[in-house]
Order: structure tokens, then C-alpha cells, then sequence
């Protein structure tokens, strides 16, 4: 059974000021599954996730054509808020990135910024993500602690939290494990398996092992072009083209 | 030894006499203003008014009036400053006529601070009416201070690490909701920093003070925005430069200057704690 499409790519090209970064891309996410966006540096998997909650609006100079539409809309229609966008969509760094504020407060930020103001509400909802994120128990008596002094692990799955706690449809990975060690990057691991029953998950990876371990679905992406595209297990053990398999035996990239 | 040696020691050396040339002079500033000041330093001195055309009695009014003078500069700056680099680190488009409105503002702090004086005696006090007064003075040192003000908090707020704006954006937060919730509290003690540094600044001034605010002499303190006031830039100025009796008169320009410098050494001390407290707490 096919599973339902939540976000369509349809000729996507992408410009940063000349440089041609995607070059007509066609690609679905599917709803609850996990799609894993592989590719040397530079090849443009980064580029197009920040496409799908528009983060790239904030780069000067930068140039869209093609349309991507989430459950139906176009997510770049002039009527399109980007602010609700982003709350649907949620993402989280390469690098972990709370805020120097306490944890309680790092979760809460974000309802705040949506007008919540009852505390106990806050206060269920903080906790709430945190045990989602699978951290709570590691944390749970550093509430009121800088989140700046946990560790880069805790850190990453802290911002998982944060993400969670403004109830996203969809959260997007860019590289979350970059910058973590094997331990902290398994346990980011289990959680993304564990995420997808309640979200559709879009993960960019420098780390083809990552890729085969955790996503359902992966595209790999070559020079701003999508290569192929296709579930999981087919491209990894029988790649349609001949570049996928010489990228995934390690002969370039 | 070889030559290499030799040069890293001639050139060591250098550089410690240079560095050691420039303290000493800071260090014979101090300390000359506090052998000459201290002698006339005590409590009357400090809360009495001056009496005998100067030549006796304390600098109370000078010292109220410096202070006046100060707070108004921070209340225009302050708040005009912050807001115009927000505009220029978080709104403005990143084109030419941007450019040339930083550079002007750059330029703004090369500005001799008599033609501010000038500037203040035109706009404030004879334009606006508003006579030579703590508000003309105010206003006059709190432009002064501006592009001081604007470049510490465009530092301060361009320090603040792109990724806290994107997590913030990317949990749905308008522009402005992250200015306000994220980059303001990280920037805002380099943006203290900034504000006391460049107002400690203005606070010892005299020339922008001279036409705008401040009288040779008066017995009275300040009853209202409009009055005029004795400041201690301008009554060290006066008491050199003017009166009839300049053995008596030169000993308390030199009690006013030890106070001045300690002033102005005071709120660098704070703008400085303010520093080593964000240092300590945005550490890792």
C-alpha cells in the first residue's frame, strides 16, 4: 500500500543569487514515514529542506521556481502564512542551537510565541515533550538549569523537544547528528524511529549507515539534481542508476 | 645566539616599552589630579554650594548638574540608539543606501564635539526654545553619544549567533517576536556595555555642554528640565580660565577634575562588570 503523499516537490529550482543549487526537482514526502536526503556536500539536500518551512526566505538574493504543496497548498502561495507554516513544520539544526535560557524555558518559548499563557498548561506540555524526546529522565531535576550546560547530545534532544512542544505535522533533521558522538547520535536514532508514528519526518544525512538504519524512504541528491529516489531498502541493496551505486559503495562523495 | 632570537628579544622588548610608555602616562594622569584634588576633596566640598565668586565652598550644583546632564543624555540616546541599530542589524535591506547610512553614522563619531555644541546652541536652544537649558544640553550630548550607542549595539546584535534567530523562526516566531524574546536579551549586556561607555564619554564633555546647558556660576540647584547648570567639565573649564583670584580658584579645578575622573572611571567600572557578568553566563 502506498502511503499518503504530505509534501509534493514539483520542479523545484532553487537560486542562490546565480548559482543554480536544485535543478528541477520532483520529489513526495510521505505522510509518517521517515525520508532520508543523501548526497555529497554541496549537492543541495540541505537547500531543499529548508524549502519546506521556508527558511531560505532569509537568504538575500535567493530565488524560487516550482511549486511544493503540504496536504494540498501551496506552501508559497502569496497567501500562505509563513509563521503558521513553521509551526507545522518544525526543524531542527545540525548543530543543537537552545537557547541561553533554562530548559523549562527553552520548551515553553515556543508557546509563549503562540499566545499560551495558562502555566500549568505550559508547565504539562514541557514535560510532555520532554519524555517524547525521549530526555526527561535525564533532565528532569535540571529543569531550571541553563540549557546551555547539558551536553551536545542532551542539547539536540532538547531542541527535539522544543519542536515537539509546538505540535508540528512535520520536523525536519538537517544533520542532526553532525556534531554528536556514537552514543548521542544512536539515541537520536531511536527517537526519529520512534517520531514517526505521530510525524512525517524529513532527515538530510551526510551518513549513508544513518540513511539505511532509520529512513523508510531516501533520495540522493547529485550536483542540485535528484538521482533517484525510492524506498529504502531498493536503493541501497538494488539502485536503479549506476551513479547511486558508486556513491553508495564509496567511490565518490 | 641566533639572529632569530636577537629579533624576537628586540622585538619583545619593543613592544613592552611601548605598551609601559602609554601606562605610565595614564598612571601620572591619575596620579597628578589626585595629589592636586585630593587636598580640597571633603564632605563640604562635595555637598555645598560654591561661595566668594568661586574661590570658596564646594561644587554641589556642578556635581548635581553633570548627573542631570547624564541621565537626560541616556534617556534621548538610549532608547533612539537601540532602536536605529535594530532597524540596521535585523530590517533594513542590505543595499547602498544602507551602506551610506552607516557610514554616515560612522562618520557622525569623528564629529569635533564643538560642532555638536554649535549644532545644540542652533536646534535646541534657539529654534526649538528651549533656551540654555539641562534639556538643550541633554539632547546635545545624547546625539553625541548616538554613534557611539548605534555601533556597540549593531556589534552586540550581530554577535548574536544566526542560529537563535533560526530556532526561534523555525518554532513559528514572527521577526519581531524573535527580536524581542531572542536577540535583544542575548545582545542587551553588550548593548549596556555600549551605552554607559559612550555616555561616560559624553558625560565629560565640555564643549557640546558650553552653549547648551551650563552656567559659570550658580547658587542654586536645578528646579526643572529648563534650568541652566554648573557641570564639572565646564566649571574646571571656568575656574582656569576666568575669576580673579586663580591661586584659590586652581586647587578646586583640580578637586573637580579627581571627581570628574572618578565619575567617569565609575561607569566604566560598571559598563566593564556588566561585561565580565555576560562573559560568565553565556561562557560555554
Amino acid at each position: 500500500m502506498e502511503p499518503e503523499v504530505k509534501i509534493k516537490a514539483e520542479k523545484v529550482d532553487f537560486y542562490y543569487g546565480k548559482a543554480h543549487a536544485l535543478k528541477g526537482i520532483d520529489l513526495d514526502i510521505y505522510a509518517n514515514q521517515v525520508t532520508a536526503l543523501i548526497g555529497p556536500s554541496g549537492c543541495g539536500k540541505s537547500t531543499f529542506i529548508r524549502l519546506l518551512n521556508r527558511m531560505n526566505d532569509l537568504i538575500p538574493g535567493a530565488r524560487m521556481e516550482g511549486r511544493i504543496t503540504m496536504d494540498g497548498q501551496d506552501i508559497f502561495a502569496p497567501r500562505m502564512d509563513v509563521v503558521s507554516l513553521r509551526r507545522s513544520v518544525g526543524m531542527v539544526f545540525q548543530k543543537p542551537n537552545p537557547f541561553p535560557k533554562s530548559v523549562f524555558e527553552n520548551i515553553a518559548y515556543g508557546l509563549k510565541i503562540n499566545g499560551v499563557s495558562d502555566r500549568s498548561f505550559i508547565e504539562q506540555r514541557v514535560i510532555e515533550s520532554l519524555k517524547k524526546a525521549a530526555i526527561y529522565d535525564e533532565i528532569k531535576d535540571r529543569l531550571h538549569d541553563n540549557a546551555l550546560m547539558l551536553s551536545g547530545g542532551q542539547q539536540q534532544r532538547l531542541c527535539i523537544a522544543r519542536c515537539i512542544a509546538v505540535d508540528p505535522k512535520v520536523i525536519l533533521f538537517d544533520e542532526p547528528c553532525a556534531s554528536l558522538d556514537p552514543i548521542s547520535t544512536r539515541k537520536i536514532e531511536e527517537l526519529i524511529l520512534e517520531l514517526k508514528q505521530d510525524y512525517t519526518i524529513a532527515i538530510v544525512t551526510h551518513n549513508m549507515q544513518q540513511a539505511a538504519r532509520v529512513s523508510d524512504y531516501t533520495a540522493f541528491l547529485y550536483l542540485g539534481s535528484l538521482i533517484e529516489f525510492g524506498p529504502t531498502q531498493k536503493l541501497f541493496t538494488v539502485p536503479r542508476e549506476k551513479m547511486t551505486e558508486d556513491y553508495l559503495s564509496g567511490r565518490f562523495g | 645566539m641566533n639572529r632569530a632570537r636577537i629579533h624576537e628579544i628586540l622585538g619583545f622588548t619593543l613592544l613592552w616599552l611601548c605598551m609601559a610608555f602609554c601606562l605610565f602616562f595614564l598612571g601620572t594622569i591619575i596620579y597628578f589630579i589626585i595629589v592636586r584634588g585630593a587636598p580640597v576633596i571633603s564632605w563640604e566640598f562635595l555637598t555645598e554650594v560654591p561661595r566668594r565668586s568661586m574661590t570658596q565652598g564646594g561644587v554641589a550644583p556642578a556635581i548635581v548638574g553633570t548627573f542631570y546632564l547624564t541621565l537626560g543624555a541616556i534617556f534621548f540616546a538610549f532608547p533612539l540608539g537601540l532602536a536605529s541599530a535594530i532597524y540596521l542589524c535585523e530590517y533594513s535591506p542590505k543595499n547602498a543606501s544602507v551602506n551610506i547610512i552607516r557610514l554616515s553614522i560612522n562618520n557622525l563619531a569623528g564629529v569635533p564635539s564643538v560642532v555638536f555644541g554649535l549644532f545644540g546652541l542652533a536646534l535646541f536652544v534657539k529654534a526649538f526654545g528651549f533656551g540654555v537649558s539641562i534639556l538643550s544640553g541633554s539632547l546635545t550630548l545624547g546625539i553625541m553619544a548616538l554613534p557611539g550607542i548605534i555601533s556597540a549595539s549593531q556589534e552586540a546584535l550581530t554577535a548574536v549567533p544566526q542560529s537563535y534567530r533560526e530556532a526561534s523562526l523555525a518554532l513559528g516566531a514572527s521577526h519581531w517576536q524573535t527580536i524581542r524574546k531572542v536577540v535583544l536579551p542575548s545582545a542587551l549586556p553588550g548593548i549596556m556595555t555600549g551605552v554607559i561607555l559612550s555616555v561616560g564619554r559624553a558625560a565629560g564633555e565640555t564643549a557640546p555642554i558650553l552653549f547648551t546647558a551650563a552656567t559659570f556660576y550658580t547658587r542654586d540647584y536645578p528646579t526643572s528640565p529648563l534650568s541652566e547648570v554648573m557641570a564639572l567639565p565646564y566649571h574646571i573649564y571656568a575656574l582656569m580660565t576666568e575669576g580673579t583670584r586663580p591661586e584659590q580658584q586652581t586647587p578646586i579645578a583640580y578637586g573637580c577634575a579627581l571627581i570628574l575622573l572618578a565619575l567617569v572611571l565609575a561607569i566604566s567600572a560598571v559598563a566593564i562588570i556588566v561585561r565580565q557578568r555576560q562573559r560568565s553566563s553565556y561562557g560555554t
